[in-house]
């Protein structure tokens, strides 16, 4: 079923909404535990639009194994989606910088508001991420330490590569998962793939996580894939490369994972001159598992982050 | 006046990205005033240009207090400001919501951190800003309450209001709130629009910085008083909201007088031109804010006003 979480009238003889579809057991077994998947707040975000689908697919297709609530927010920047824009294009605006927002706020932050409220009450919420269009990210879940007791059981059946643990210091309050924490909602973000595409592959493996998740919740009671064991990191065994100089990188890799110290990761050439200006290498063996996807950088910008060792 | 280069950054086939400062006299480091940190705050820079000319003009004339520095950085995105883009040209990131900043961190996260290391241990910080709606305010003075805010400073700009916020977990991030921390008198000052050089809000703004500095004792400068700022904080402002979608003709403009019942403008069908609505004052008051876009959205703020407040 199809619900509007709330709508607002544009200029121009248009109504822009935000809509969940509500899948629900069709015995009422009385208790039961509700999952929301939330997805599109960043519009160049898409493997959720395959990921929502697949799941709706999947119930419908075998409706007698849902034994709680599903709920599926495919777009929450509508506007973003459609013009494959990062942030609420008419304000230029990170909506998920706005949250918990405001019932009596402008567009985002109304809009930003009816999700929370909508959302509360849920078991669990996972906010599904793509990487945007500069780094590449492994499937990963992502936990605030702050949180990762009451998380951490779900993190880690996501069936996901890494699980990483973030320190308080570096969260963002304004985000809907810490948002949902402090309100009680156990909330965990999912990262994945690259802006403006979908993988695939890499939602399958996501999707795997979300059925599991979904049983052992008890929401699901058919069969499900074995999970992965996810290697978790922490803000301190997480090393994170960035470009010293402006210019053009060049990756040596075939794609994330495994990686030796001193191994090439990639360099970074200045065209015009013929010359490498900086060989990108691993520090340490580890696990790389976000790297530079957009080819020109300027000095700050990320190159990789990789799992392994201890650092300050 | 001295020249300086607060950070480069080398462009792939730009050229250097550059943070210039001007500087004045010398000495204790007395004010700093910083401009456009967006690409589209023309008025911002423009504002800035200008104090750099009075500056310059009473340096030359020996009316810079001895002891007394002040340093101007009319612009810390000019990369931005060439193509024409609000945040920064290639990740989208708001330089303003990316301080403290980090000497290691990302691009946006380094320039942030080198401004606010060069403009730390300043008496007292003045930033031109703008809002992320379209639209104009009175002119004012705005200061974050953060425990370090002094609003019987603000008052010395001479501006007609000061307006005191409650930071949100956004504004963390930006330079104004860091600037406090770091021990900085910090004042945000609204003057005009953004995109446009709107004259006559630019020349209250540059007068109201230069009073603000002749009552510091760091310039020599004579010009009228101003006012005694009417002090309001959050509360004291009503937000008028639209209830429909469509054209917009609003009829009040920021320092109007309005009361309550009087209608502030009517919303009209794009198409067929007939009125769908009227926006009528829910109080007594005068606008701090006005909408200025003419297509408006439902739940648009179109107003903030402040309550119950006479000529």
């Amino acid at each position: 079923m199809i619900k509007e979480i709330a709508s607002i009238e544009l200029p121009v003889h248009e109504n822009l909404s935000i809509r969940k579809t509500h899948l629900a057991p069709f015995v009422d077994g009385g208790e039961h535990k509700r999952l929301s998947l939330v997805t599109g707040i960043h519009g160049d975000e898409l493997d959720g639009q395959y990921i929502v689908y697949e799941v709706i697919r999947r119930v419908q297709e075998h409706p007698e194994y849902l034994a709680g609530e599903v709920d599926l927010y495919p777009a929450i920047n509508p506007l973003g989606v459609d013009m494959a824009i990062r942030a609420i294009p008419m304000f230029d605006l990170d909506m998920n910088r706005i949250f918990p927002g405001s019932e009596k706020g402008v567009m985002a932050e109304y809009f930003a508001a009816a999700l929370t409220g909508d959302l509360y009450g849920s078991d669990l919420v996972i906010d599904i991420h793509s990487s945007n269009i500069y780094v590449q990210e492994l499937p990963q879940i992502r936990v605030n330490e702050q949180f990762e007791e009451r998380v951490m059981e779900y993190a880690r059946g996501m069936n996901t590569d890494i699980v990483w643990v973030y320190s308080s210091a570096n969260a963002l309050e304004a985000t809907l998962a810490y948002t949902m924490n402090t309100l009680g909602v156990p909330a965990i973000v999912a990262e994945m793939g690259v802006g403006h595409r979908i993988n695939r592959a890499e939602c399958n493996q996501m999707l795997t996580g979300i059925f599991h998740v979904m049983q052992t919740m008890g929401i699901w009671t058919g069969p499900v894939e074995e999970v992965r064991t996810s290697l978790v990191t922490r803000e301190g065994e997480v090393s994170v490369i960035r470009c010293e100089n402006s210019g053009v990188f060049v990756s040596h890799r075939s794609g994330l994972g495994a990686v030796s110290q001193g191994e090439l990761i990639g360099e970074i050439i200045l065209p015009m001159e013929g010359r490498v200006i900086q060989e990108v290498r691993a520090p340490h063996d580890g696990f790389v598992f976000t790297l530079r996807e957009h080819p020109v950088v300027y000095a700050g910008d990320l190159i990789a982050r990789i799992h392994g060792g201890m650092y300050e | 006046m001295n020249k300086e280069i607060i950070y480069t950054l080398d462009g792939l086939y730009r050229d250097p990205f550059q943070v210039e400062g001007f500087r004045f006299g010398q000495g204790n480091r007395s004010a700093c005033i910083v401009g456009a940190s967006r690409g589209n705050e023309i008025q911002q820079m423009y504002i800035c240009s200008q104090i750099v000319q009075a500056l310059k003009r009473l340096e030359e004339q020996g009316d810079i207090v001895n002891e007394n520095e002040i340093l101007v950085i009319p612009c810390m995105n000019p990369y931005s400001m060439n193509v024409g883009k609000r945040f920064w040209p290639s990740d989208n990131q708001d330089l303003n919501r990316s301080f403290p900043g980090k000497a290691d961190g990302e691009v946006v996260s380094r320039i942030s951190h080198a401004v606010l290391e060069r403009v730390k241990g300043y008496n007292y910080g003045m930033q031109f800003t703008s809002f992320y709606m379209p639209g104009d305010f009175i002119p004012h003075v705005r200061m974050m309450e953060t425990g370090y805010q002094s609003a019987s400073l603000a008052n010395l700009f001479g501006t007609p209001y000061v307006l005191i916020r409650k930071p949100k977990p956004i504004d963390t991030f930006t330079l104004n709130y860091n600037w406090q921390l770091s021990g900085t008198n910090a004042f945000s000052i609204y003057a005009g629009g953004l995109e446009e050089i709107d004259e006559n809000a630019a020349k209250q703004a540059v007068s109201s910085v230069l009073r603000f500095l002749t009552r510091m004792g760091i310039i020599r400068y004579r010009n009228h008083s101003g006012y005694i700022a009417s002090v309001i904080h959050d509360e004291d402002l009503m937000s008028v909201q639209a209830n429909l979608a469509g054209l917009w003709k609003g009829c009040k403009k920021p320092g109007d007088v309005v009361e309550y019942g009087e209608v502030l403008g009517q919303i009209l069908d794009p198409y067929e031109g007939h009125v769908k609505g009227e926006i009528v004052s829910p109080t007594q008051g005068i606008v701090f804010f006005a909408h200025n876009d003419p297509l408006i959205m439902e739940n648009t703020e179109i107003y903030r006003i402040i309550r119950r407040m006479h000529e």
